[in-house]
């Protein structure tokens, strides 16, 4: 997020795009309701009609995959009544001609034909977030999840800095994370290009300064992504695996693909809380512990650093994560040991500008908000504040793209995916809680009533949903919360492995993201 | 008896909301919101409030585990990291660094999440590191 969590509640205006904010970040939703009690306008867009959808002053549901279009419906209206942030754009940004050239021809009629948004909902929407600073944006995997991923994010950089609302308190464009440590990981350099803090692999003083503090040379050849490693498993290229605290196997896309990568491999180890759906094909499982067995830090969607204390030991013979890498790398040859999770945070945050200013003592308890680069620096509530990090922000002009696979007479509906209120990514903590597996049991489809009547199905009914990749079954819910034409699978259960379904090809190009968010498929009765 | 209460951060989304583990007797029996934390000032979700759950599940793995003819056998720990050690470093030797890849986690700490990335680039000497942000 470029703003802060708390600084929602005192937007003018906030606009949720492709994030179901109350099932799955309920304490940001409990600030958006607040920004509501207290006079903001709200607005929702969202291919279904989601919680929040009945609040809001104004809610579209745009077709899946329409997001660009929608968002330069939107640029195109702001500048054709002026409401665009005349001086922000000149001091601050570059590349606004091309913007407008762009959105001058997405007019609301071209919108209406790719979104199937009405015009006089695309204007009233456009008019509450440009008329009501600042404007806070939301978005989540619902805008990521697409083979345009890339140019969504980009749309709602550019819809934000196009009213002045980026580098503002209360404004911002703000992705909400769904993982509680993705930002950490990704800022510890958990990705094929860049170590911690986002110093790239393949800047020559970045891997000196990590070779010289290592003790060993740093390879400088860009890695494979996640979506990468699967080709490289099945043309053999990729022969070993360790997977840490995650269960591929459910969450990759395109199951029965996955799946036969895996068993290509000479050796898989997974280490883990429970014998997950990856762990169950490993050679070797190791059993880490819990968060509620070891010490360290967490870092939230808002940038926030915060410690986990230790409250009981280890359960059973499991040990603690950094253990079991220490203990793996010291047995590979390469000693390490540190003394705690301590000795390893001052170590990175050595290596790290945007961390540098941290360390157990300053974190606290309510944690500090990167970039803090010096032990006085009071930590960053929100970014890009009179200047953006990169010196001027940068407009994108972006068309529209349509998703790798739309419906056709074969695969007539749009299958789309994400998460319950209940149940955490894939259930393999939140299934085994008794609290939560009572809420939802198994899996499920959601299917608008219309379109079960032209099935022929009724509530509860098993049906076999079929894409171009495999085949599932579900029972039906019958429920107005996805438009006729689209259903709904969430992702946590693994006897309806969602999965199996997604397309495993279509992935943005730069960023690597599979489409989880768009399929086409044929829904029938399963008849026994 | 020994009651504490422990401060911890929420591990079922991006939101970071501060809880507190109710700890009696080494055994984590509840999970209380932090009242004067930024995030979730008092408050949780569903999920939050049965945060421990999951810690005390009879499902947990409490050893490392060695498929052998197709069968998990329990282990100790001096096995399985010696065995997981040497068939890295046997596909190193054969196929390269590069063959091999290294997923870290959006679960686990941030100290634990730099310690993989060391290790993948630092003693295997491979930039294959990714993890589930994508997913």
């Amino acid at each position: 997020m470029t703003n802060s969590i708390a600084e929602i509640e005192d937007a003018g205006c906030v606009f949720i795009i492709g994030s179901n904010t109350t099932a799955c970040h309920p304490l940001i939703a409990r600030r958006v309701i607040r920004a509501k009690e207290k006079g903001a306008k709200l607005i929702v867009a969202d291919p279904r009609n989601i919680q929040l959808s009945r609040f809001a002053d104004v809610a579209v549901n745009h077709r899946l995959g329409s997001d660009v279009a929608l968002l330069n419906g939107m640029m195109h209206i702001i500048i054709k009544k002026g409401w665009h942030a005349e001086d922000y754009i000149a001091s601050r940004t570059e590349g606004y001609d091309a913007l407008e050239e762009m959105v001058s021809r997405f007019t609301p009629e071209k919108v209406q034909a790719i979104t199937g948004v009405d015009p006089g909902d695309l204007e009233e929407m456009t008019r509450l977030y440009a008329t009501n600073p600042p404007g806070s944006l939301l978005y989540a995997m619902g805008i990521t999840q697409h083979t345009t991923g890339v140019d969504n994010v980009k749309s709602c950089c550019n819809l934000a800095m196009l009213c002045g609302y980026v580098g503002v308190r209360g404004g911002g464009v703000n992705p909400l994370r769904g993982q509680n440590n993705v930002q950490g990981a990704c800022d510890m350099g958990g990705l094929p290009n860049v170590v911690t803090g986002y110093q790239p692999v393949a800047d020559e003083a970045v891997r000196e300064k990590f070779s010289k503090a290592w003790g060993a040379e740093l390879p400088a050849a860009t890695g494979l992504t996640i979506t990468d490693m699967i080709p490289a498993m099945l043309e053999g290229k990729l022969k070993g695996l360790y997977v840490i605290g995650e269960n591929p196997k459910l969450s990759d896309p395109d199951w029965n693909h996955f799946n036969h990568a895996l068993k290509r491999l000479d050796f898989l180890v997974v280490q883990e809380l429970f014998l997950s759906e990856t762990a169950q094909v490993a050679d070797v499982v190791l059993a880490g512990a819990s968060v509620a067995e070891k010490d360290g830090t967490f870092t939230n969607t808002e940038r926030r650093c915060m410690r986990i204390n230790k409250a009981i030991d280890p359960i059973g013979n499991s040990l603690a994560d950094w253990e079991i890498i220490c203990r793996l790398s010291t047995a590979m040859g390469y000693e390490m040991r540190y003394d705690n999770p301590e000795e390893i945070f001052d170590e990175m945050a050595g290596l790290t500008k945007s961390y540098a200013g941290m360390s157990y003592a300053r974190i606290g308890l309510d944690g500090l908000q990167w970039p803090c680069p010096d032990k006085d620096h009071p930590g960053t509530p929100y970014l890009h504040k009179d200047q953006f990090t990169r010196g001027k922000g940068m407009f994108f002009a972006l068309d529209y793209k349509d998703p790798a696979e739309l419906p056709d007479e074969e695969y007539p509906y749009f299958l789309t995916t994400g998460r319950m209120f209940a149940h955490f990514h894939t259930g393999t903590m939140t299934r085994i809680s008794p609290h939560l597996d009572v809420e939802q049991k198994t899996g499920y489809v959601d299917i608008h009533p219309e379109d079960a009547a032209k099935m022929e199905v009724r509530d509860g009914d098993m049906v076999v949903l079929s894409s171009r990749r495999g085949d599932i079954e579900a029972p039906v819910r019958l429920t107005r919360s996805v438009a006729p034409g689209t259903i709904f699978l969430p992702i946590h259960f693994g006897e309806v492995p969602t999965n199996v379904l997604t397309n495993a090809e279509a992935f943005d190009p730069l960023a690597k993201i599979p489409e989880f968010k768009v399929s086409a498929v044929k829904v029938h009765k399963l008849v026994l | 008896m020994e009651c504490k209460l422990v401060p911890s951060v929420c591990s079922y989304c991006g939101t970071g909301c501060g809880v507190l583990f109710e700890v009696i007797n080494n055994k984590i029996v509840g999970t209380l919101p932090m009242k004067t934390h930024p995030v979730n000032e008092g408050k949780l979700c569903i999920k939050g409030w049965n945060l421990h759950e999951h810690v005390n599940s009879i499902l947990r793995l409490k050893q490392p585990l060695v498929k052998t003819f197709g069968r998990f056998m329990k282990t100790d720990w001096d096995e399985a990291i010696q065995l997981t050690a040497d068939r890295f470093k046997e596909i190193i030797a054969k196929h390269g660094p590069d063959s091999i890849g290294v997923l870290v986690s959006a679960k686990i700490t941030n100290e634990e999440n730099y310690l993989a990335q060391k290790l993948a680039r630092a003693v295997i000497g491979t930039n294959n590191v990714d993890h589930c942000a994508r997913l």
